[in-house]
């Protein structure tokens, strides 16, 4: 059996899944900001499957835009975490919280 | 044949890294898993003739971002081991129930067919430098400009947080 | 001609305005003078064309004034006919005189113009009802003469009672109005048109006897409510709150006579069902009884009058319901002429002494108001139905005819010579006590007699109750002929003639005579006390009036308490808290999902996801 695009978005689906899992179970900034860095990829991997599904090439163009902004969001992001590990010591985003009630 | 092989190899691979970032216990070792994950999808890219995202792939995510991650977390505190209580209620149960049914709703979803899109017949797609170029210099010219602005702003605000962040005094700060 | 009969309507309503707008203005007694003007004016105005009808030349007009419901095929315009030729007359005539008594008896009150004001409008509204063309305004006359009856009764308003009267007023006619309203819609029904000439002309062919029974009993309804019969009368005793000239005209001459102007406008649908016309007469002659009994134990000059007003006006409905048309409007005018000669005189009487309205502390006014005695005993010889004084010929062809149609009506015919008697002995009464006799009123109260600008009205006034009778005796029946033109289309009573109608007469004038002397006898020289056991029950109005306010006010009250108290406090501010309520606690719930956990953001958006997921493959549409 040939490997048809549909198997590289189903793998993207479970990568993608994978990726939420990171997010919502765990506690550490930096694995939660992996995690987002795995969703992306598991999409850019669905664009380009579907680029070659269609026979174009803006699939690909797409994935060039998606990873610049991802860059560009994790420089940013990461410059917070930094920021925010100076004042309060802690890369847990459960203590980031200060709502009462 | 050659695709499959690779699909096999790769698709375990990347879904081991993935797997692994997300349970293990030290974030460098997550980090590692990561890389794996991106490596894997670059291999992707080369079978799906995306050649120069695969070359983008490489240098830029696992060279540069991935490095960045690393450095991060070294900074951060490598040694704090994390605790794997979990201290919000039904948490755990509501996020894995919900990701099963998203994963398979969108199975689901995908059952008949995983494009919606005409497509154009063939015309394989050739991911070369100069294919892609060409696109994105007359199709998309204005997102390229405009995503070229959004990297000087993100960096420029990189700055501004490490060196201007927690309300340190600029002038204080040395350079 | 339709100008000038346009201008009876006109000119008292411009004076309302002028006067509701300029009274301060204007001051006394120029406002007074204005007032009394418009209507005289009114009067002049109705003269002339009534003077066609004389002369048998005239003939029945619509005057249209513009187009007014569409939809119910009805327009603002006036009938004038005989029939409200002479209603016109007889509001305008004696409403000028009392509009000219008015300047002297309200003179010095601090909103006189205010009270002209309100008169000229009633007199509008009243003519406005008595020209309607159509049921629709007649309707609206009548609601306007019931306002301007509120407005004057709690004219002195700072009074609780005058304010209460006013209510008490307003409110009993609207039970009536209840009535009134339903025959309208029922009229509407069977005719589909609310003009008197359609109606009246589709009668013969198109009313059932069922449904003409149900229009003139609720006819009825109406016209008891307005005319103050039997059970709706309660309101006019409580009206003598008001000033005087109020009670004259409103209360005794027009307003109340209203109800049997509608009657017999009406006359062929009455025709047309002998049931609702016998109703109507029951009705008048029970009330006619029951008041005169009540009459004669009332102790304020007023209330004798008040209780009168409302049996006299049982005679007219008991004319009106034989079909004797002619003598029950023959009656209304008499009993206005004397009538309001009672009350003005009786106002002059209350005026001379002060205020002071109980008889019990006159006596002897004979000689210290001569021209008020001298004109009030011959209203009195009016009243009591002694020729040839006006008020016996228009009593005495009611009572004629109510015996020449025989067999139960002759019944109605014995509760009138009963209730002539009794007229008699209350009338008799309230002169001795207010005007012979030893004086008993108090220390320092100098009575005098009145200015001759009241005296004046009562003068033309008696001479009026002396030969207004004179119009339609047995030997000349100007009135009926008259009216002839109006009542053509329903076959009206006669009253017999010859040797029964002589002996009729007699019977009646004895029936007079012996309550007159009745009464001389027993006050001779003593005071009524407040008396006890019968007495107090018949002077307190046998109690009706507690009693509707014990079943009618108070549960109107308690219910009304329950509303404000109970269901707007619990269920309707309890909705609106508990809306609030409801807000807060729908805020509550939704406020622990703000838990500042990223990861519970995380689901919760998840959660979302997969919903839409969800329903879009449901529909489908992936």
């Amino acid at each position: 059996m040939t490997v048809t695009p549909g198997w590289y978005m189903a793998l993207a689906a479970l990568l993608f899944v994978i990726g939420m899992s990171g997010i919502l179970l765990r506690r550490n900034a930096l694995v939660m900001f992996m995690s987002v860095e795995l969703m992306l990829n598991a999409v850019n991997l669905s664009f380009v499957a579907a680029g070659r599904e269609l026979n174009v090439i803006d699939g690909q163009v797409s994935v060039f835009f998606v990873m610049v902004v991802a860059a560009a969001e994790v420089v940013v992001g990461l410059a917070i975490i930094v920021a925010v590990f100076r004042t309060r010591r802690t890369a847990s985003v459960d203590e980031l919280s200060e709502m009462r009630g | 044949m050659v695709e499959l092989v690779l699909f096999v190899i790769f698709g375990l691979a990347a879904v081991f890294g993935g797997v692994t970032m997300v349970w293990a216990r030290n974030p460098v070792y997550g980090a590692m898993g990561l890389m794996l994950t991106m490596f894997s999808i670059a291999v992707f890219y080369v079978s799906n003739s995306a050649h120069f995202v695969a070359a983008v792939q490489v240098i830029i995510y696992a060279g540069a971002v991935m490095t960045l991650f690393l450095f991060v977390i070294m900074l951060v505190g490598v040694d704090k081991a994390e605790d794997r209580t979990e201290n919000l209620p039904v948490q755990r149960e509501l996020a894995l129930g919900l990701l099963v049914l998203f994963g398979a709703g969108v199975l689901l979803a995908g059952r008949a067919a995983w494009t919606t899109g005409v497509g154009i017949a063939g015309n394989p797609v050739n991911g070369t430098v100069e294919a892609i170029g060409d696109e994105l210099f007359h199709k998309w010219l204005l997102p390229f400009e405009v995503t070229a602005l959004l990297l000087i702003v993100a960096a420029a605000g990189a700055i501004a947080l490490a060196f201007f962040g927690s309300g340190e005094d600029p002038e204080e700060v040395e350079a | 001609m339709d100008l000038l009969v346009s201008l009876t309507i006109l000119l008292p309503l411009g004076g309302a305005v002028l006067l509701l707008f300029g009274g301060k203005r204007i001051g006394e007694p120029g406002a007074g003078w204005l007032g009394t003007l418009t209507v005289a004016g009114a009067f002049g105005a109705a003269v002339l064309p009534a003077l066609d009808f004389f002369t048998g030349e005239g003939h029945a007009a619509n005057i249209r004034w513009f187009e007014w419901i569409p939809g119910l095929g009805v327009d603002a315009s006036l009938l004038w006919d005989p029939l409200s030729a002479v209603m016109a007359l007889i509001v305008t005539g004696v409403g000028t005189l009392i509009h000219l008594y008015s300047i002297g008896y309200m003179a010095g009150d601090e909103r006189l113009g205010r009270f002209f004001a309100y008169l000229n409008l009633f007199v509008a509204s009243m003519m406005i009802l008595v020209l309607a063309d159509n049921f629709a305004m007649l309707f609206v006359g009548w609601e306007l003469v019931g306002l301007s009856s509120y407005l004057l009764i709690s004219f002195w308003f700072e009074r609780d009672t005058a304010a209460a009267a006013g209510k008490k007023a307003f409110i009993v006619n609207r039970v009536g109005d209840v009535g009134f309203i339903v025959a309208l819609m029922l009229v509407f029904a069977t005719f589909g048109s609310l003009e008197f000439g359609t109606v009246f002309e589709a009668v013969p062919a198109e009313l059932a006897t069922g449904t003409a029974t149900a229009i003139g009993l609720l006819l009825l309804i109406g016209a008891a409510g307005k005319s103050a019969q039997l059970p709706l009368y309660v309101w006019l005793p409580d009206a003598m709150e008001g000033p005087t000239p109020v009670s004259a005209l409103i209360h005794a001459a027009t307003m109340v006579t209203a109800g049997v102007y509608m009657v017999a406008r009406t006359s062929v649908i009455f025709e047309a069902s002998p049931t609702a016309g016998a109703a109507v007469a029951i009705v008048g002659a029970a009330t006619a009884l029951f008041a005169a009994t009540v009459a004669m134990a009332q102790n304020d000059i007023k209330r004798v009058l008040a209780y009168s007003t409302i049996s006299q006006l049982g005679y007219m409905f008991m004319g009106v319901g034989a079909a004797a048309y002619v003598a029950g409007v023959f009656h209304l005018m008499t009993h206005a002429f004397f009538k309001a000669l009672l009350f003005l005189g009786a106002g002059s009487v209350i005026h001379g002494m002060s205020d002071e309205q109980d008889m019990r502390r006159m006596g002897g006014l004979a000689r210290v108001m001569p021209v008020t005695f001298a004109t009030m005993a011959i209203a009195w010889l009016a009243i009591s139905g002694m020729p040839p004084f006006a008020g016996f010929w228009s009593k005495d062809e009611i009572l004629a005819v109510l015996f020449e149609r025989g067999g139960a009506w002759q019944l109605l015919w014995g509760v009138g010579i009963l209730t002539a008697l009794l007229t008699a002995f209350y009338m008799t009464r309230m002169m001795w006590l207010t005007f012979f006799g030893e004086r008993r009123w108090a220390e320092g109260l100098h009575p005098h007699e009145s200015p001759a600008v009241m005296t004046l009205p009562l003068i033309a006034l008696a001479g009026l109750s002396v030969v207004g009778g004179l119009v339609n005796t047995p030997f000349r029946l100007g009135l009926e002929h008259f009216l002839e033109p109006a009542f053509e289309a329903v076959t009206l009573a006669h009253a017999p003639h010859g040797t029964t109608a002589l002996a009729l007469a007699a019977v009646s004038v004895g029936f007079g005579l012996a309550g007159i002397a009745l009464a001389a006898m027993l006050y001779r020289g003593r005071v009524p006390s407040e008396g006890a056991g019968l007495w107090r029950v018949v002077g307190r109005g046998y109690y009706v009036d507690d009693v509707y306010a014990q079943v009618f006010a108070r549960t109107g009250k308690l219910g009304a308490a329950w509303l404000a108290f109970r269901f707007d406090t619990r269920v309707v501010d309890g909705a609106v808290e508990g809306v609030g309520g409801l807000t807060r606690r729908i805020g509550g719930w939704l406020r622990p999902l703000q838990t500042g956990f990223v990861r519970s953001y995380g689901v919760i958006m998840l959660t979302g996801i997969v919903a839409l997921l969800a329903w879009f493959l449901s529909r489908g549409a992936l």
